[in-house]
């Protein structure tokens, strides 16, 4: 039924585009945007998959806050907000005359609805801890909600920003994997599985309206298969291009444009902490100085990607470059490795996740290590068994893994996380933090953490993942950075 | 007949019980749970244990299998981990583009393979023929994925003939699906067509040395004439028993075909649910798979029956 409803209104649009292409008189309103990944379903307050936030953030569903572009938190679905002063309640005032796609208003209730859905014990939100210290959310009035917390927490309003802290509606929860419904400028229309979802412009949104007409986002896992589709024309954006290698050819060519910004990735090589010998400083020290990161962004990534010296965002305001604190020195590693009685090397295992930056950077990483005598044995992993090999299993000496969500230096502050570092007086930092809100003692803080943990060569610092993407030469708006996973096409537009 | 076709149904039978168990315990066995994937590297271990607990991943594995197995019996194949829809709809959907995708490619195939067969082993020996097997071993030697790469190069990229990938639907008319069809066919036929060529020349070639075959020339029939009458239909059985094999090959070994025209087909699905753990998605496509090789194969043998009368009276 609503199949057959959705085909006979895209029919007509299509039409209607066919003749505006046919008339050149007026700008194309619509756009393919292509992805690697496909997301299993659509509700992104009940998996981690980012392929869901990247059809869906800001797109489709809002939340209170919301990022934008630049990384930066601005209001959502919440017009304003108070915060008492001991930091433990927020009252939001919500926009006025919001409604979700499916013509219901968006009230306060609908925000309880969701903080407690998210909170809640049976709770299958794959990021919980976000909303683990509120303790009591209350309708004040349909357009008032007011938050408590249990101690005060200087990130909330940013973790309200999250894609999985979007507001959803209880009426329409039930069918939300299949059938979303938000309050955002698109609307969802149809998702043939396997093939392509497309939204629609929603004709009733509250703010500034969106100026394409309609996005269809494809997905093209293969990198080889990405390059043919957008040399051939048949999408106009590829958001996350797989195959960096061919960036140079699109540079040259006229009809696109290539997209090269930040994502909130730290591309890291762990080690686990609490085996031997990475139970030693000495050779997670004499590790991070056998890395040359420069030699693995050009092999790994094509030159594409910056480099860290800690966990840390380097477009963030608080980054601090410790990147010299673990300059490429093999002989330093060599000493080390020495004065830890390993003057001859040791071996150890290396895990690899499927992405390129794993694979192809691992392969680099073994031949650097081989170097200073550690012979690190590759081990080729899907992601479900590293999930559970490495990651729950804790069964690993080294991996490579990109950390995708945004400021998470958190980590670090939990012991029984897979690369299990232990350090009472970094939990005890990251406590402090949490609790703190003023802007400058937070920025401090965040750099004292940064420090700490390179200090202590906790895992080995290699690059903060780029964020690719390739453009037909017209379309502008887009987001070159990626502070979430999302694909905003709110402000996107094809030139006049 | 009868007897012949019992026979070979109840070992269809046997086969399928078994494939369903071997397929479960393999699946199964491969580390990696549904719900940890899911939920990635910041869920809480409490949120894990709810999901596990609301796909029904909490029960025993003897459980899971048996319940498996007798919905497949009543036709409900359960529903998947990740995408929680019914499993036996996604695979409906997918077979609209795997089967048809498949069967384009055999006729494809076919309809290349078969006269370059009978034109090679006619001319056996000349210059006609040596240029056809010289080709047919460029076409088995030829990676189809790459094969696929290069028409994508040539009629996607730079004729704009077709589209580099993706399916249109059939919504928009057969001649639209079958256009976007077009390429992946053509790259999942022609390595096939080069083996059948092969095999139909080889066969032909065999049953042109058969004293029957010089009792008809003797009799006073053409060349030509004992080779379409006598020799291609005593050529027939090996070369059906091949396109028995290709169809089963073709609709399960699309999966790196689909991945490089990004079809939504079987095996893409295939590809996906096995990186998400989805082991009932994978656990019943294979499941089909199996089903329609088996059932192919079943076919083909009740064919050669019918081609080979012979086969009919022994049991």
């Amino acid at each position: 039924m609503t199949h057959l409803q959705t085909r006979r209104r895209v029919g007509p649009a299509l039409a209607i585009c066919a003749s505006m292409i046919a008339g050149q008189a007026l700008a194309q309103d619509d756009i393919i945007v292509a992805m690697q990944l496909e997301p299993p379903h659509l509700d992104p307050t009940s998996a981690a998959a980012g392929a869901i936030d990247s059809v869906l953030y800001s797109n489709v569903f809002e939340g209170l806050t919301r990022f934008m572009g630049d990384g930066s938190v601005v209001p959502g679905l919440a017009k304003t907000w108070d915060i008492s002063e001991d930091g433990l309640t927020y009252t939001f005032h919500l926009q006025d005359g919001v409604t979700f796609h499916d013509g219901t208003v968006m009230d306060a209730a609908d925000v309880k609805f969701t903080l407690d859905r998210a909170r809640a014990e049976d709770s299958v939100n794959a990021q919980k801890a976000l909303f683990a210290g509120i303790t009591d959310v209350m309708v004040v009035d349909p357009l008032t909600v007011k938050v408590t917390l249990d101690k005060p927490n200087g990130s909330f309003l940013f973790n309200m920003a999250w894609g999985d802290a979007v507001i959803v509606a209880p009426d329409s929860i039930d069918d939300i994997k299949q059938k979303p419904v938000g309050t955002g400028a698109f609307k969802f229309v149809e998702w043939s599985a396997g093939d392509k979802i497309v939204i629609e412009k929603n004709p009733d949104y509250w703010g500034t309206p969106a100026i394409l007409d309609k996005a269809t986002f494809k997905f093209i896992s293969d990198p080889t298969a990405a390059f043919a589709a957008v040399m051939a024309e048949d999408v106009d954006v590829f958001s996350g291009f797989p195959a960096p290698e061919n960036l140079p050819q699109f540079e040259a060519d006229p009809r696109f444009q290539v997209l090269v910004g930040s994502t909130e990735g730290e591309t890291i090589l762990s080690a686990n902490n609490k085996q031997a010998p990475f139970d030693n400083v000495k050779v997670r020290q004499a590790v991070a100085h056998a890395i040359d990161r420069q030699a693995i962004i050009d092999g790994a990534m094509f030159g594409y990607g910056t480099p860290i010296g800690t966990h840390f965002a380097p477009h963030n305001p608080a980054y601090v470059d410790l990147t010299g604190n673990s300059a490429f020195d093999p002989e330093m590693s060599k000493k080390l490795l020495a004065e830890a009685g390993l003057a001859d090397g040791f071996e150890t295992t290396l895990h690899l996740p499927p992405p390129s930056y794993a694979r192809r950077g691992g392969e680099i990483i073994a031949a650097q290590l081989a170097q200073v005598g550690i012979k690190a044995e590759i081990i080729n992993v899907e992601w479900a068994q590293w999930l559970e090999t490495v990651f729950r299993g804790k069964n690993f000496g080294l991996t490579i893994v990109s950390h995708t969500e945004p400021m998470d230096i958190g980590i670090y502050a939990r012991p029984e996380y897979y690369f299990q570092y232990d350090n009472p007086a970094f939990q005890e930092l990251m406590t402090t933090l949490t609790a703190t809100t003023d802007p400058d003692q937070r920025t401090a803080l965040l750099k004292e953490a940064q420090t700490t943990i390179a200090n202590d060569y906790v895992n080995g610092y290699l690059f903060q993942l780029a964020a690719l993407s390739v453009a037909k030469a017209g379309v502008q708006g887009l987001w070159t950075n990626a502070p979430t996973q999302a694909t905003d096409l709110t402000a996107v537009s094809w030139d006049k | 007949m009868l007897r012949y076709s019992l026979k070979r149904l109840l070992s269809l039978l046997i086969s399928l019980a078994v494939a369903s168990l071997v397929i479960f315990l393999v699946i199964e066995v491969a580390p990696g749970d549904p719900a940890s994937y899911m939920l990635g590297m910041n869920a809480q271990p409490d949120t894990v244990a709810a999901l596990r607990a609301e796909l029904g991943l909490d029960v025993s594995k003897t459980d899971r299998y048996l319940a498996w197995v007798t919905g497949m019996l009543q036709g409900d194949f359960g529903t998947s981990y990740t995408y929680r829809t019914p499993v036996s709809q996604m695979i409906a959907v997918r077979l609209w583009v795997s089967l048809p995708l498949a069967l384009y490619a055999l006729t494809l195939s076919t309809l290349i393979a078969f006269p370059a067969g009978i034109y090679a082993a006619a001319r056996r020996g000349q210059a006609g023929d040596v240029a056809v097997m010289g080709a047919t071993q460029l076409g088995v030697a030829i990676p189809n994925f790459w094969f696929a790469m290069m028409l994508v190069l040539i009629f996607a990229i730079n004729l704009r003939w077709f589209g580099a990938g993706g399916f249109a639907g059939w919504e928009d008319g057969l001649l639209t699906g079958l256009h976007s069809l077009t390429l992946p066919a053509i790259a999942l036929a022609l390595p096939q067509a080069a083996i059948l060529a092969r095999v139909m020349r080889s066969a032909l070639l065999d049953i042109l040395g058969e004293d029957f075959m010089r009792t008809a020339r003797a009799k006073g029939l053409t060349r030509r004439q004992t080779l379409w009458r006598h020799g291609l239909r005593n050529a027939l059985i090996p070369v059906l028993t091949i396109i028995g094999l290709q169809f089963s090959f073709l609709l399960a070994g699309a999966i790196i075909i689909e991945q490089v025209f990004y079809l939504p087909g079987l095996g893409r699905l295939v590809f996906q649910a096995i990186s998400s753990r989805d082991l009932i998605v994978v656990e019943s496509v294979v499941m089909l798979l199996v089903f329609a090789v088996i059932t192919v194969n079943f076919l083909v043998d009740l064919a050669y029956a019918a081609v080979d009368p012979r086969l009919r009276s022994r049991t």
